[in-house]
């Protein structure tokens, strides 16, 4: 049984703003019968340009009628504006939360609503945009993509969470992963956009930060480091001074050179070490 | 609230008979059954006397069953025992309708290099006989099909297809935890090797079940440690549920002999009757004619089960729902969507299943809630009209 909120449970048995509006200035359509859930959102607005009515019809489980419920009373009295930067978790918020599992119902409530401003402005229906990710619920890379942005995902669980992707056959898994971590991994603040460079830039950035950088601190120790040869990403290099009899010495290369190496020239950095 | 529970499905009351059978045996007799006084002893008599009517319940021996802790239990033990009697034989076959006891075990063995066969059935649930005959070869190891499904009630002609598997000198085992004290069941006059029961669904505790292993069949412990179950099911007996499904197999056997079911099913068939015909656009699910008696799983079209269900809750009303919203996963259950159940009708599928405790004034009074709730759900819905207009 699902642990639904007093919010939820009383905007399912109780729904507001049901039904049709005949002359609705926007109308957005979503889902369908075969994904288990479909909503059909509308409003009117007044002189002033703000959401005078909204009304829904929805077909789906007590989240899902909930979700359409609340964000019916969400967007009632606001601006076309102000009603399109409402997000899922918006929704969420508004009934108190929404079981995990259940937040895709959260989301079917904004796409609606986009929907719906859209058709209103005139804008030509979206094309579908991207690439299927998910063949079972017809999910696109873009829409993972912006729901793992929006609501920091981080695993393929939380996807099918709030979008349903994967929640099938379970074939798109590694795809999902791959959108994840590459969300994942450039939203991470130090990781700055590395340039693009050419092999001999390369090859002189990392002689430069053997100089500069490394060297000196390893010149404390009395050790010293010697670049042989650069092969793609792989550096190679040989430990001089005291680091060539250091047992330490690959501990160092990889915690200190390869590290400081990825941040300076490229996070695909290998270093090597070339024996004597 | 009052609860209207048909829900039996999913777990049975405690019979009182049973609960009172079985209260001795947490307090005063609590000895250890394998102990050399007679203090334990006496509690071993008291096992094979529920040996004994479990036995009786299914046309067993007494020595051809094996207490396991429930119906999952029993059907991996079944099934591993199966496999590694056979280790050269890889290939394992079952229906595309069961349990997740063993739909999941398979799709794990599969993994493991399992060649496996799952049986299609049709449109109202009965399978594909010829396909499961055609799929047989020496490399079979085992045929595993279940007697009665959970979600529809449909019954397998098992008599029939384990005398035909049997005859082939392959493992027939069989998933009868919905069958068992629903159908009469005698597995002598069958095929069948292995059989499973569970206690919770007829009006014995949780956590209790039964394994039929026919004399001479391969064997191989899924729970190795002392000689309880002459060595076939390690750890100490779960003395006062043991005795508790003694007691409720009795009870099981005296109702099928006195014809007990047919009251229960007579309910059934009311409630069913009367929301077809109060209901537009409302079908049962799976084959009437070969159907557990107490179980009717009927899909309201265009309208989504966990809102039927949490609807129906507010009246204390507890049945069950074939969709995909209840159980976690996102999409409908996999018998309905194996019997070919379009998606309007799989979503808005609900199970009842009913017990010898359910009461003529409850089938009213679901009559009188549920149409109005199915009435209500389809004016929100926005297929309802669509459909209704074309």
């Amino acid at each position: 049984m699902w642990e639904y909120t007093d919010k939820v449970k009383d905007h399912f048995l109780n729904p507001r703003n049901v039904g049709v509006i005949e002359d609705a200035d926007g109308v957005g359509e979503v889902g369908s019968i075969a994904c288990g859930d479909a909503l059909t959102f509308y409003f009117k607005l007044d002189k002033s340009g703000k959401i005078k009515d909204a009304t829904f019809q929805t077909f789906g489980c007590a989240s899902a009628i909930a979700s359409s419920s609340a964000l019916t009373e969400i967007v009632k009295g606001m601006t076309l504006e102000e009603a399109e930067k409402i997000t899922n978790e918006d929704i969420a918020e508004y009934l108190g939360g929404l079981p995990k599992e259940k937040m895709h119902c959260s989301v079917m409530g904004r796409d609606a609503l986009e929907k719906a401003i859209s058709c209103y402005r005139g804008e030509p229906p979206k094309k579908v945009e991207g690439q299927i990710v998910c063949e079972c619920f017809g999910i696109t890379d873009r829409e993972i993509e912006r729901v793992v942005r929006e609501n920091q995902l981080t695993t393929i669980e939380d996807v099918t969470d709030y979008v349903k992707a994967g929640g099938g056959c379970g074939n798109c898994h590694d795809r999902i992963q791959e959108i994840i971590d590459s969300i994942v991994g450039t939203a991470r603040p130090v990781r700055k956009k590395a340039p693009v460079l050419t092999n001999l830039q390369k090859i002189r950035l990392i002689e430069e930060s053997i100089e500069r950088e490394i060297n000196p601190t390893l010149k404390k120790d009395a050790g010293k480091l010697e670049l042989i040869d650069v092969d793609g990403n792989r550096v190679l290099v040989r430990m001089g001074g005291t680091c060539a009899s250091c047992v330490k010495s690959p501990v160092t290369l990889k915690h200190y050179v390869e590290s400081r190496l990825r941040e300076l020239v490229s996070p695909e950095i290998v270093v090597e070490e070339v024996q004597q | 609230m009052n609860v209207i529970y048909v829900d039996n499905n999913a777990t049975t009351m405690v019979a009182p008979e049973v609960l009172e059978a079985m209260l001795p045996y947490f307090s005063t007799h609590y000895g250890n059954p394998s102990s050399m006084h007679s203090f334990g002893g006496s509690v071993a008599a008291e096992i094979k006397t529920a040996r004994e009517n479990v036995a009786k319940l299914i046309g067993a021996a007494p020595d051809e069953i094996i207490f396991t802790s429930c119906g999952t239990e029993s059907d991996s033990t079944a099934i591993r025992a199966a496999i590694e009697s056979y280790p050269d034989k890889k290939h394992i076959v079952t229906s595309r309708v069961e349990h997740p006891a063993v739909k999941n075990l398979y799709e794990t063995l599969s993994k493991k290099g399992y060649r496996t066969t799952f049986v299609p059935v049709d449109n109202h649930g009965r399978l594909d006989i010829d396909y499961l005959y055609d799929s047989l070869s020496d490399d079979t190891a085992l045929v595993s099909i279940m007697w009665g499904n959970n979600e529809t009630g449909v019954i397998f002609p098992i008599e029939e297809i384990s005398r035909q598997v049997s005859s082939r000198g392959i493992l027939f085992h069989s998933d009868a935890v919905q069958a068992v004290s629903k159908i009469p069941i005698d597995v002598s006059k069958t095929g069948v090797d292995m059989l499973s029961l569970s206690g919770h669904k007829f009006h014995s505790p949780k956590g209790i079940g039964a394994l039929y292993i026919r004399k001479g069949t391969k064997f191989s412990p899924f729970m190795i440690g002392g000689h309880q179950e002459k060595g076939r099911r390690g750890g100490t007996e779960n003395t006062a549920s043991i005795i508790g499904l003694g007691k409720a197999a009795q009870l099981a056997a005296e109702h099928l002999a006195s014809n007990g079911y047919k009251p229960i099913s007579q309910l059934r068939d009311k409630l069913e009757r009367n929301l077809l015909k109060m209901i537009p656009n409302a079908l049962i699910n799976g084959d009437t004619e070969n159907r557990l008696p107490n179980t009717s799983s009927i899909a309201f079209e265009y309208v989504e089960g966990e809102a039927i269900l949490l609807m129906m809750n507010e009246h204390g009303i507890c049945a069950s729902s074939g969709s995909a919203c209840t159980s976690g996963s996102l999409e409908p259950s996999h018998v309905l969507r194996a019997m070919g159940v379009p998606f309007t009708a799989a979503h808005g599928s609900i199970r009842f299943s009913l017990s010898r405790y359910n009461t003529e004034d409850e089938i009213d009074k679901i009559l009188e809630v549920l149409p109005p709730i199915i009435e209500r759900l389809r004016a929100l819905s926005p297929f309802w009209k669509k459909a209704m207009s074309s």
